[in-house]
């Protein structure tokens, strides 16, 4: 996709952009600030800016880049294309990618799920991870062209659809709307997908860092809130919604209502 | 990321063909370290040779040969399978603890065991391209040569065996358990044939060619990694400080590792990591340990004989004291089995 084929901004986006920075916003507009380019400034902009217009920024976020769809090139016109077959959420995917292309660029880019979301772009957050046949990875550090015959599940893919009826969520994402477990939301869908593989490791017997005993390999983990944060590191969360992701993590693996626990010092 | 070809692996003699074909090729294993490093454009390969799908993943006990009895980790399992295998937590414990203490739980489940240990500094200077930095620009006559953390800021760096042209510590936490093992790393070489490179002569002090972090040639593949029969199962530990709690590199680890009769100590291992270009064995504080009683005195005294060679840089001078009191903690929680 060239950058002169992206649509430009929406009237929510001059909006947020306004309130961002309102002093730029004309030269900017002058000279041709296109979508792509704005989704970078959004994100260099960074978490703070973010949660204080999460409404608009929610909306912007997640509406799919739906670009008037030049017809894809063949693939002897990617230098360096590499033909890849997986499948995402469940269903079979088949495409020719640049071989530097990202997981995390093929989903949110050529996919359209752009659910899982690039924080850093160098594995320091843990905004896009996602499953590989059945393991947390981070797909910004995953090249799409090693996905060959695998299976993914982002975030898109959590949620069950109930035979002809309502979304049914997956029960870490409605213990993460109870709990309060994010603000801007911006890092959630990396968080849920990574507590969701965190219980398959506790129940399969993983250890953790914070393990007191790692020579006892029998059984389940006990998931203490110490051993969810130690679990968890690899996701950050500029808003600091930590104990409420803990709490909702809690209680998914207990199965009981958990109590917020946090409290201020003082 | 400039334009390189991809290719798969078909087995372990193609790839290293391959990649002794051609210079600018890399393999790629887990991508944790080198397709950071491509993005940043300090790495900048023509050809990624993917090795993921070779069949050296298997961890097994050792029938033949030095290290009968012991381990064998393939190279290319990734650290959260090596950490969690049984065989290693019962009888490695130390190294479980030491690959779950780095990174996080998505970047182990990425990593491989044989990229874990070739993962390149950390140092800031060598990641900013705009920087000069000898490691990365080796040719005297680059504009970027030179060391930016020598005089610069050098609060992560090392504090032994540093040379004039790099200062830098090597990141890896699971090679400091290694070193601790006297593991040995086997590798396949482009005539086909393997060799076997002591752990303590894989990795490199920086001397005059920094850009060396390694012994191993280009073009060489690591097989497996192989860890003798040791009877520290009952009394190690790793300990490693960090800015933060969790998922930061380390300022100080050590690595330790007790053969007890009684409260006797018969073998002492301790291994050091954030200190130097490679993992640091203390083996000044380890000859003062064997044969003496466990006792706080003793570790005290261990810690400050391998403390007293250290020299510091100008902003790491915390690292000394740092190192001594970590030597001290780490060798009591290996007396008590890991406890505090
Ligand atoms: C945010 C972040 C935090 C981290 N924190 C820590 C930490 O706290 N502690 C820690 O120890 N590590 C940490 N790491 C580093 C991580 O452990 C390494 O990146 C990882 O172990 C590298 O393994 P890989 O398989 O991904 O290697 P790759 O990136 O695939 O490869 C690294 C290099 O090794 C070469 N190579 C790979 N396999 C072989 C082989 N079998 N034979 C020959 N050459 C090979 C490749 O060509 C490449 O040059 C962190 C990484 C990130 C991104
Ligand atoms: S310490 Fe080493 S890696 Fe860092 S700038 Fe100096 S030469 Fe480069
Ligand atoms: S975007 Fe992948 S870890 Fe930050
Ligand atoms: S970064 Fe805003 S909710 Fe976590």
């Amino acid at each position: 996709m060239e950058d002169n084929q992206t649509p430009q901004l929406t009237d929510d986006e001059k909006k947020l952009f306004e309130d961002l920075m309102p002093e730029d916003l004309d030269e900017i507009l002058d000279t041709g600030v296109n979508r792509r380019h704005f989704l970078k400034l959004m994100t260099l902009a960074g978490g703070g800016l973010l949660a204080a217009h999460s409404a608009v920024a929610e909306q912007v976020f997640t509406r799919p880049l739906s670009v008037p769809s030049a017809p894809e090139p063949a693939s002897a016109a990617i230098e360096n294309g590499v033909n890849v077959s997986f499948k995402v959420n469940g269903a079979a995917r088949k495409l020719t990618v640049d071989s530097r292309m990202t997981l995390l660029d093929t989903l949110r880019e050529k996919l359209e799920l752009t659910g899982s979301k690039k924080g850093c772009d160098q594995g320091q957050c843990g905004a896009c991870t996602v499953l590989v046949d059945g393991r947390r990875v981070l797909s910004c550090l995953t090249l799409a062209a090693t996905c060959e015959g695998r299976s993914v599940q982002t975030i898109e893919g959590l949620a069950q659809n109930q035979t002809g009826s309502a979304v049914r969520l997956h029960p870490m994402q409605a213990a993460f709307l109870k709990h309060d477990g994010f603000q801007c939301g911006f890092c959630t869908p990396g968080q849920i997908c990574s507590a969701v593989a965190l219980l398959e490791e506790a129940r399969t017997g993983h250890a953790s860092y914070v393990t007191e005993n790692v020579r006892q390999t029998a059984g389940p983990v006990r998931l203490s809130a110490e051993e969810i944060r130690e679990r968890m590191s690899g996701n950050l969360c500029r808003c600091g919604a930590y104990p409420n992701i803990v709490a909702a993590i809690q209680e998914v693996y207990s199965g009981k209502p958990v109590e917020q626990t946090w409290q201020f010092v003082g | 990321m400039r334009p390189f070809r991809f290719t798969n692996a078909k087995d372990a003699a193609s790839a290293v063909r391959s990649l002794t074909g051609n210079p600018n090729a890399r393999f790629l294993a887990g991508g944790t370290n080198l397709l950071d490093l491509m993005k940043e454009d300090v790495e900048r390969p023509d050809e990624l040779i993917d090795i993921t799908r070779l069949p050296l993943t298997q961890i097994r006990t050792i029938t033949s040969g030095p290290n009968q009895g012991g381990l064998s980790i393939g190279g290319l399992g990734r650290n959260a399978d090596a950490a969690n295998h049984p065989l290693v937590r019962q009888n490695y414990p130390l190294l479980t603890q030491a690959i779950l203490a780095g990174a996080s739980g998505q970047i182990r489940n990425m990593a491989t065991n044989g990229g874990n240990l070739l993962q390149r500094t950390r140092c800031p200077y060598f990641y900013e391209v705009s920087m000069p930095c000898n490691k990365r620009e080796p040719d005297e006559s680059s504009a970027r040569a030179g060391c930016g953390a020598l005089e610069g800021i050098n609060r992560m760096h090392a504090i032994f065996g540093w040379s004039e042209k790099c200062v830098a510590v090597y990141p890896s936490d699971m090679a400091i358990a290694l070193a601790a093992l006297d593991a040995t790393v086997n590798v396949r070489k482009a005539d086909g044939q393997e060799r076997s490179i002591a752990f303590a002569d894989f990795h490199r002090l920086p001397g005059d060619t920094p850009e060396k972090d390694t012994n191993l040639n280009h073009g060489e593949l690591i097989t497996a990694i192989e860890l003798p029969r040791n009877r520290f199962a009952d009394h190690s530990y790793y300990l490693k400080v960090r800015d933060r709690s969790s998922y930061a590199f380390a300022l100080v680890s050590v690595a330790a590792a007790l053969e007890m009769k009684e409260n006797r100590i018969v073998q002492a291992r301790i291994a050091m990591g954030g200190v130097a270009h490679k993992p640091w064995r203390a083996l000044k504080a380890e000859q003062l340990l064997v044969g003496k009683e466990a006792s706080d005195a003793t570790f005290r005294q261990a810690a400050e004989a391998e403390m007293a060679g250290a020299r510091p840089l100008s902003h790491n001078k915390f690292k000394v004291e740092l190192s001594n009191r970590s030597i001290v903690r780490a060798l009591q929680m290996a007396v008590n089995g890991g406890k505090a």
